[in-house]
């Protein structure tokens, strides 16, 4: 019979209509706004609606995800800010577009170079969120962020990034990316030790 | 030059937010404006491919009232300019610009529409769509996921939301002037640059030289 | 997997030739130096004696030093084996190099961009026009004494960004406050625009030998143009037809409204800087872009990446072509008006796809994923699980149900079958690669014909269908598709553990100096970088052979004699996309 191909292709579409309303009853009606659906929905096995209801579900965003770059900074005593960052320039270098400018600090009284930022800057109309600059970086001090949420109506105003705005904490980047983090801190732990351990027998 | 990049963020006090003096009427009138923005079909590059994915059963433009995207320039509200510029297609761009109906907004989507993006420095690019077309809301990122598209989105419904009818251009007195049309020459020629090209006519152009 | 012919035929080829051929002897170069007054017959003999039939690229480059332009080809059997590369030198000054169009009609689209970036003018080329900037356009972009309007230093990394880097915008350091330069002294007074003119000319030009003049009716014809901005999801790409009625006489692609400079900014950036610009060329697929700059540098390094990053990268590339081709198939039913339910379905397989790919690289297009000798980082906990629910339980069974709800409508068979036929003999000809040269009934994979990276241990078939319309290069990928996951299947099952890295990660990469040329076959076909390295750490050369745009040259073969409503069909059967085609 004529038209049996296009019948067939309705039938699909059959399917998926039916499979959307049977999947809402098997979970209950607890099937939007719960992680759990939410998960259950974006995998593999997952049948019927497949939308992510944005803004009240957000689809949480994988470890390795990246976006704009941001810079790491310890807190040391009184709150004070130890920037990772050496200002050794290698991210500058090595980002593609060249959208990271970075000025040195000149010692004040000997004029020699300090190894520290005195100004940072990143311009995210030219930023393409490739993630050379974290990859390269020798002292874990700029790593790729997850807010992708940068919506703005200004741009003059808003896209280049200054040191401050670039900084977050530590524990922010343990949040947001733990394995990389307890890699990089036994990473860390290792050659302290190992430091340690060459003074010891240099002293002896 | 390098403090006046960034003007500081002036604080807003909690009570003043919101308080555009937005009456009923306003309130009704952006509400169906703001849910059910037509975007028009234009997808130039990489971009677009997130602006489809938005569109599609995952991320669901049509939560928004906004999955009729009418190739016509005629029946659309909004331009979602996505990806990156180019000097040839820059007269079309502003010719439709100029084809949409008011009231009409313009979205510069991801970093090349922004502000030219990583390929800003070539001979071909235009920096930015804002050069050309007023734009409303930018939406950075290269390319920005659709969750960062749709936070986008709800930038822009938030100021259709904050437009009032006794401010709006459109229905003023003065009409409205369509946009010049960039021309194609030796190099893109903007209308509005044509007395300085005269004045620089027998000095060359020289590229610009590194930072001060 | 065949031999190249016999050493005696290809030692007498410069016999034959000399003193207008000779073998090219600098370091790390290949292939042979012709005379620019032998080079159509040097081609003759490689195409029908030797039965190098397929014309895979043709490109130039600027030796400044040396005050000369050569123009490079690379030429392939469509029985298999590696290729022939041959070049013509001619001086800077005036470059002139007859064209191989008569001989090689896939020449055509590339040649123009050949003169249009470099200036090396095409003798006989039945239109030499800009393509990929516009007419008027002033100067030769990519010639090494052509600066853009923001030029700041010859090659990055750039000084004034560390450790002074004050920062600004380029837009506030030029004249004009915009990315333009006009030339010296040129004024718009009574300057006339150039406009379409030479176009329109061009498009009566080439067909006033069809029989339209023998049509009796006094009928006129119109030119419609299609484009940049219509309703089709393929970008910003314009066709020009000139219409009899419905039927297309004949049909002119506009092209070059996404250009983005792609290899002017690759001369400028080191060669790791390139990869993420890779990415962007041709959108759908990154990490098969990644996957061919690669390889491409690799040869030039000569080194190899370790098994279980080449059984990775097998994998992306495979998953790659699911999502490409899943992708095709939802916008050319977008093209025939069923708007957007095949689509939804297809993206929905993409999504999870990407899924994939964000959980490893990163991101969900713009991959970034490869290096030189390796990859960027390991899988992560939980992908190879996911991998393998995708390989071995939701794509086949999607795919199934993809199958079961398009190829049998009879709307789409109505459509598609007899539409935009392009014979054998004219696909090689026009050069074409990927779905579409195999669509007609060339059995040509580059992953079986001059096999890459682990190809030649796995067990696939190369897909190939017989009639080259539409309804065959939709098929084909179906077909496409299956194979991909056999070849899938085998990769997920045998991964071996490991490095993912032949040496240390850097960000200094050392190239030596030579030329490489290296290929893919990615999901729209063969594509591949040719790069000429001077030993610096920016390349001195390089080129995207991109299989988009090349493919265009047959669009008008394809096209002539149909209705409208079919250029839009036959288009998206093609399979295009902006980014490649224009670079």
């Amino acid at each position: 019979m004529y038209g049996i191909g296009i019948l067939k292709g309705l039938a699909v579409t059959l399917q998926h209509l039916a499979d959307s309303y049977l999947d809402d009853l098997r979970w209950l009606g607890r099937r939007y706004y719960n992680p759990e659906a939410l998960a259950a929905r974006q995998g593999t096995e997952g049948r019927g609606v497949f939308t992510v209801q944005y803004p009240e579900e957000k689809l949480p965003v994988p470890e390795e995800f990246r976006f704009i770059p941001f810079l790491i900074y310890e807190e040391g005593e009184n709150g004070k800010q130890l920037d990772r960052c050496t200002s050794c320039g290698i991210c500058a270098k090595v980002c593609p577009p060249q959208c990271i400018w970075i000025v040195r600090t000149t010692d004040a009284e000997t004029g020699r170079p300090r190894p520290e930022p005195a100004e940072f800057y990143i311009d995210i109309d030219i930023c393409m969120n490739c993630g050379l600059c974290a990859e390269y970086c020798p002292f874990d001090a700029i790593k790729m962020d997850h807010d992708y949420e940068l919506a703005s109506y200004d741009r003059k105003t808003r896209h280049i990034h200054d040191k401050q705005r670039l900084s977050r904490p530590l524990s922010y980047y343990a949040a947001i990316r733990p394995a990389n983090f307890a890699r990089e801190e036994a990473l860390r732990a290792e050659k302290e030790s190992a430091k340690e351990a060459a003074k010891e027998a240099r002293k002896n | 030059m390098d403090a006046s990049i960034n003007i500081p963020e002036i604080p807003i006090p909690d009570e003043l937010r919101g308080t555009v003096s937005i009456t009923t009427l306003d309130r009704i009138y952006n509400w169906g404006r703001r849910s059910s923005v037509w975007p028009m079909f234009w997808g130039l590059a990489c971009c677009a491919i997130e602006m489809i994915a938005t569109a599609t059963s995952r991320y669901d433009l049509a939560r928004f009232g906004m999955e009729v995207m009418r190739p016509s320039p005629r029946q659309c509200d909004l331009i979602i300019v996505s990806g990156t510029v180019t000097k040839k297609l820059i007269p079309q761009i502003v010719r439709l610009y100029d084809q949409v109906p008011e009231p009409k907004y313009v979205m510069a989507m991801g970093a090349c529409a922004s502000g030219g993006g990583p390929f800003k420095e070539g001979y071909s690019v235009v920096s930015g769509v804002d050069q050309f077309l007023p734009v409303d809301v930018y939406v950075p990122g290269c390319p920005p996921t659709p969750q960062a598209l749709l936070h986008g989105f709800i930038t822009l419904h938030e100021k259709i939301a904050q437009q009032s009818i006794k401010t709006s251009p459109w229905y003023g007195r003065e009409p409205i002037e369509p946009l010049p049309i960039p021309v194609l020459g030796p190099d893109l020629i903007n209308p509005r640059d044509l007395p300085a090209i005269q004045a620089n006519a027998n000095r060359p152009a020289e590229p610009a030289t590194t930072a001060a | 997997m065949t031999e190249s012919p016999a050493p005696v035929l290809l030692e007498s080829l410069e016999a034959r030739f000399s003193p207008g051929a000779r073998r090219d002897d600098r370091p790390g170069f290949e292939g042979y130096i012709v005379e620019a007054a032998r080079l159509l017959d040097f081609a003759r003999v490689l195409r029908d004696e030797l039965g190098y039939d397929f014309l895979s690229s043709v490109t130039g480059v600027d030796y400044l030093p040396d005050g000369r332009m050569e123009s490079v080809y690379h030429a392939y059997r469509t029985t298999g084996g590696p290729g022939l590369v041959f070049k013509v030198q001619v001086p800077r000054d005036n470059p002139v190099v007859p064209s191989l169009v008569g001989l090689y009609p896939g020449a055509e689209l590339q040649e123009r961009e050949s003169w249009d970036l470099l200036g090396i003018r095409y003798e006989g080329h039945p239109d030499l026009r800009r393509i990929l900037t516009w007419d008027g356009f002033y100067g030769h972009p990519l010639r090494k004494d052509w600066q853009e309007a923001y030029f700041e230093e010859e090659g990055k990394p750039l000084k004034n960004r560390w450790p002074e880097g004050r920062v600004y915008r380029i837009e506030d350091k030029v004249p004009f406050h915009h990315n333009v330069k006009y030339p010296a002294g040129w004024t718009p007074e009574g300057w006339v625009p150039e406009g379409d003119n030479a176009l329109y000319a061009a498009l009566g030009k080439i067909s006033s030998t069809d029989q339209d003049a023998a049509d009796s009716m006094d009928t006129d014809q119109i030119v419609v143009n299609l484009g940049p901005q219509h309703p089709s999801t393929h970008g910003v790409f314009r066709m020009v037809v000139r219409l009899d009625g419905e039927t297309i006489r004949s049909l002119k692609p506009v092209m070059g409204y996404l250009h983005r400079n792609h290899e002017k900014i690759g001369e400028r950036n080191t060669y790791l800087m390139n990869m993420p610009f890779t990415d962007r060329l041709d959108y759908f697929c990154s990490m098969s872009n990644n996957f061919g700059y690669a390889l491409a540098v690799e040869k030039l390094m000569a080194i190899r990446p370790p098994e279980r990053a080449e059984y990775i990268r097998v994998l992306m590339a495979e998953l790659t072509r699911i999502v490409n081709h899943m992708s095709a198939i939802g916008f050319l039913l977008n093209d025939l008006g069923a708007f957007f339910t095949p689509v939804m379905y297809a993206f929905e397989e993409r999504e999870l796809i990407l899924d994939l790919f964000e959980m490893t690289s990163g991101s969900r297009m713009m991959c970034n994923y490869f290096r030189f000798g390796g990859l960027a980082r390991d899988l992560p906990a939980g992908a190879m699980e996911r991998a393998r629910e995708l390989v071995f339980n939701r794509l086949p069974r999607k795919i199934d149900e993809l199958d079961r709800f398009l190829t049998g409508s009879e709307i789409i068979r109505g459509r598609c079958v007899g539409v935009g036929v392009l014979p054998r003999e004219k696909a090689i000809a026009y050069s074409q690669v990927g779905p579409v040269l195999r669509a007609s009934g060339v059995s040509y994979d580059v992953r079986r014909a001059d096999p890459y990276s682990i190809y030649d241990r796995l067990d696939f078939d190369v897909c190939v269908r017989q009639n080259g319309d539409v309804y065959d290069r939709f098929m084909i990928r179906f077909d496409e598709m299956r194979q991909s996951l056999r070849i899938l299947e085998q990769v997920v099952r045998d991964m071996p553990g490991g490095e993912i890295q032949t040496g240390k990660p850097q960000y200094q990469v050392r190239v030596p100096a030579g030329e490489s040329y290296g290929r893919v076959e990615g999901p729209k076909g063969e594509l591949g970088f040719y790069l000429v390295s001077n030993g610096k750490p920016n390349p001195w050369r390089y080129h995207v052979r991109a299989p988009s745009f090349i493919n265009l040259t047959a669009l008008e073969e394809m096209c002539k004699g149909n209705k409208l409503a079919d250029v839009v069909v036959t288009l998206g059967s093609i399979d295009i996309v902006l980014g490649e085609v224009d670079r």
